[in-house]
């Protein structure tokens, strides 16, 4: 932590990152553990348990689908940061010229924007144990009422003024925060299961999987999920920082590529051990009254842990929203580098109260979060595509600065393709938004092969056609 | 004092880890392990800026 710290003020935005500021594998180590122990690991653990989870299925598609997570992280984006060492932006400039990354910029804005959204409903839950509002349900769509409504724009225009005055002093907070914050995870899922009846470490898996995930027929509006889904979900909950890229921003100063394995300790304690104590505390809520369904991280917490477990929930809430709000801010800045990083940041921050108002996206988080990926990831394809394969055959990657194009064409529509292609496959082709990019990936990658052998063609023949009068 | 913050801290983490083990183990009730829990969360909240501060030179 004290190194990650230690990083010079600048930034290096359009320069590699030099020796002397490469970091230690400490640091990434800090960094992913403090960063995926979240608000929202809060909602995520519920909702597989609302989604009629196993427990074999739970534990080891968690198991998998964090290691490949992980070693996505490993063996796709830090190869590529250590090599270039640009951060995501600037590479994807040179691939696909500025104004293809200011649509990539607006994409991410947004969706950073829903995510702080979702972030400010989790954190209101916790004021709705004191004042007792009605709060939302697991169908609910709209606001539930007046107090909910307050609450929730309370909360969010508290944390759009604290991101855009203070985001240094809330990132601090949050370093801070985070050793507390894991084991009060840790709590929660310690206290579950004793409430869920388990006595002995020896009598885990007997209650594991005969009381807490019984498996069987999901909740009304919800996915049934098996292996695969938990599988593919956790693998991909991330997949706009692993495979689509997002964190080549970060492995730039990484002084060895194989840091990428320090993504283990945000999987491990976050997506492990953290989804699993909150889905033991819907678990416990569900067990002392079934008819109660609402994923409430406020309530869950607080019947655990008591204030101390609200308290986990306002702060996990907060720290992520922040940081969460600042990024989606500067993604909205980048449009207009001119305009005020305090006005867009609580603009956003403004946006982000009133979408989570609707307590929608929170509901269904788990698909919010696998379309984030779904859209982003087929950057990352590029990126991969135009790093490694496209020089073996010859083309030249980085083809948006080299012809000095502001958009690379064969970029945006592998982009634009890939995304309308999964979404036919979702919308028409039955397959389930959890698994749809997979494919998505390899489709963006052949797309943008092809269109750019295509491109860097005709690029070819129109200079040879050119320089012919010449001869 | 800087290590007096740091021993505060670590028992404060105990005491983040310890109740619910208790509680597990049936040698602590619930709601005394949820204010052991709040009189952890505070002494964490109250000790660890005196030396995360200092560690970090901010």
């Amino acid at each position: 932590m004290s190194e990650q710290r230690q990083r010079p003020i600048q930034e290096y935005e359009r320069e590699p990152v030099p020796q002397e500021a490469r970091l230690g594998l400490k640091s990434f180590v800090g960094q992913y553990a403090g960063e995926h122990v979240a608000g929202t690991e809060l909602m995520i653990g519920p909702l597989f348990l609302a989604a009629g989870v196993s427990a074999f299925d739970f534990i080891v598609g968690l198991l998998v689908g964090n290691l490949l997570a992980v070693l996505s992280w490993t063996f796709f984006t830090a190869p590529i940061a250590t090599r270039v060492r640009l951060t995501l932006y600037y590479h994807l400039e040179k691939i696909c010229g500025r104004k293809l990354v200011a649509v990539y910029n607006t994409a991410n804005g947004v969706m950073f924007t829903v995510l702080a959204g979702a972030m400010m409903t989790v954190s209101a839950t916790a004021l709705g144990v004191y004042f007792r509002f009605s709060m939302p349900g697991l169908t609910d769509t709209l606001p539930t009422g007046p107090g909910w409504v307050a609450a929730v724009l309370l909360t969010g225009a508290l944390f759009s003024v604290v991101a855009a005055y203070g985001y240094r002093f809330v990132s601090r907070f949050a370093n801070m925060a985070a050793p507390w914050m894991v084991l009060c995870f840790a709590g929660f899922g310690v206290i579950g299961f004793r409430q869920m009846g388990l006595e002995s470490v020896g009598d885990f898996w007997r209650v594991a999987s005969t009381v807490v995930w019984k498996g069987g027929d999901p909740m009304p509006g919800q996915v049934k999920f098996t292996f695969w889904h938990v599988m593919f979900f956790a693998w991909f909950c991330n997949m706009a920082w692993h495979i689509g890229m997002a964190d080549l921003s970060l492995f730039r100063f990484a002084r060895k590529s194989w840091y990428g394995l320090a993504s283990a300790a945000g999987m491990y304690i976050g997506h492990f051990m953290a989804w699993i104590a909150a889905s033991v505390l819907y678990a416990v809520q569900l067990h002392q009254d079934p008819g109660n369904t609402a994923v409430l991280p406020g309530p869950l917490a607080y019947r655990a842990c008591g204030l101390a477990g609200l308290l986990c929930v306002v702060i996990a809430g907060w720290t992520t929203a922040n940081p969460t709000l600042y990024r989606a801010g500067l993604a909205f800045q980048s449009l207009r580098p001119k305009s005020s990083r305090f006005k867009v940041t609580l603009l956003t921050g403004l946006v982000a109260s009133v979408t989570a108002v609707f307590p929608v996206v929170t509901m269904k988080l788990l698909d919010f979060v696998a379309l984030w990926g779904m859209i982003l990831m087929p950057m990352g394809a590029v990126i991969f595509v135009d790093f490694w394969i496209l020089p073996r055959l010859g083309l030249r990657g980085n083809f948006a600065e080299v012809s000095g194009r502001s958009i690379n064409w064969a970029a945006g529509l592998a982009w634009a393709c890939s995304m309308a292609i999964c979404a036919l496959l979702v919308l028409r082709g039955g397959v389930q938004i959890f698994f749809v990019s997979l494919p998505g990936w390899f489709v963006t990658s052949l797309l943008y092969l092809g269109l750019s052998w295509w491109m860097q063609k005709q690029t070819a023949l129109a200079v040879a056609r050119a320089r012919l009068p010449e001869l | 004092m800087k290590r007096l913050a740091q021993l505060l801290s670590v028992l404060a983490l105990a005491g983040t880890l310890l109740p619910p083990c208790l509680f597990f183990a049936n040698r602590l009730s619930l709601p005394a392990t949820q204010q052991f829990l709040l009189a952890a969360a505070a002494l964490w909240f109250v000790s660890a800026p005196l030396w995360m501060e200092h560690k970090t030179g901010n």
